[in-house]
């Protein structure tokens, strides 16, 4: 548990949504429309979550997920609306610092909708190798992690 | 099992490579000679025998000779602390992102709706 080590990672997901680049990043612009699919759900959530969408602005939530508490923190660094969002954020459990990312949605026309393509890269702190997440390996979840390792 | 940063970073090299990524698809689904890993690839042996050893030497794979034949089996302890890191996070957001999609469904007729066809 003392162990100290750090392990990088970067993913990027695409996805295509039927609606134009405004709403789509529409729905990350307010804590509204946001919260109807970032989560945490609003019930597990212990403080009055932050949200602060400009260059340099904060968003904060705070859940508890029993036993331990989560805290997500991210500070926005580019903002180019109905274009791109870059932000970085820090991942606590209790307060335990589990990870540092750096997150962009890019969000591209493709016809009358949006293709959006999300990338993070993140280091992730010691602490993590818990059995409890491990799981068993199949062919489906490593065809993930090809494309993940791709991308 | 898999303990060591460096270990999970050649855990991850290894499997950067597609041909390897094909061998331990193969692996995952049971035993396998070299040579049957070697069938559906477009390479030489000696080729698939360098992979196998990049397999070996982060942990994925265990290979045992009897006779002519090494035979090679999927440590799937390893496969599994790979997995988690990455997994964990890419479904977050994959799931995320389902929501998004039918988020937006939901609120096509909203006012903020731009032309469509």
């Amino acid at each position: 548990m003392t162990e100290h080590s750090v392990t990088h990672n970067t993913f990027v997901i695409d996805r295509t949504y039927p609606a134009a680049p405004e709403r789509v990043f529409a729905a990350f612009a307010s804590l509204d429309a946001k919260a109807q699919w970032f989560g945490a759900p609003r019930e597990t959530l212990v403080t009055d979550p932050e949200f602060d969408f400009r260059v340099g602005g904060h968003e904060r939530f705070v859940s508890k997920h029993e036993p331990a508490t989560y805290t997500y923190d991210a500070v926005y660094y580019d903002i180019v609306p109905g274009r791109r969002i870059v932000y970085a954020y820090e991942m606590y459990q209790d307060d335990a610092r589990m990870s540092v990312s750096v997150a962009t949605v890019d969000l591209t026309p493709d016809g009358t909708g949006t293709r959006l393509s999300y990338t993070e890269q993140g280091v992730y702190f010691d602490g993590l190798d818990k059995p409890e997440y491990r799981e068993h390996g199949t062919a489906a979840q490593l065809d993930k992690m090809g494309t993940t390792l791709a991308g | 099992m898999l303990n060591q940063t460096a270990d999970l970073d050649r855990v991850f090299q290894a499997l950067a490579d597609p041909g390897r990524r094909v061998m331990v698809e193969r692996l995952s689904l049971g035993p396998a000679s070299v040579s049957e890993l070697a069938r559906p690839m477009a390479m030489s042996l000696a080729a698939v025998v360098q992979h196998v050893q990049v397999l070996e030497a982060c942990g994925l794979v265990r290979s045992q000779k009897v006779g002519r034949t090494r035979t090679c089996t999927i440590n799937s302890g390893v496969l599994g602390s790979a997995e988690r890191w990455i997994t964990e996070r890419r479904t977050t957001w994959e799931h995320r992102l389902d929501r998004l999609g039918d988020y937006l469904a939901e609120t096509a007729d909203g006012p903020d709706l731009t032309g469509g066809p």
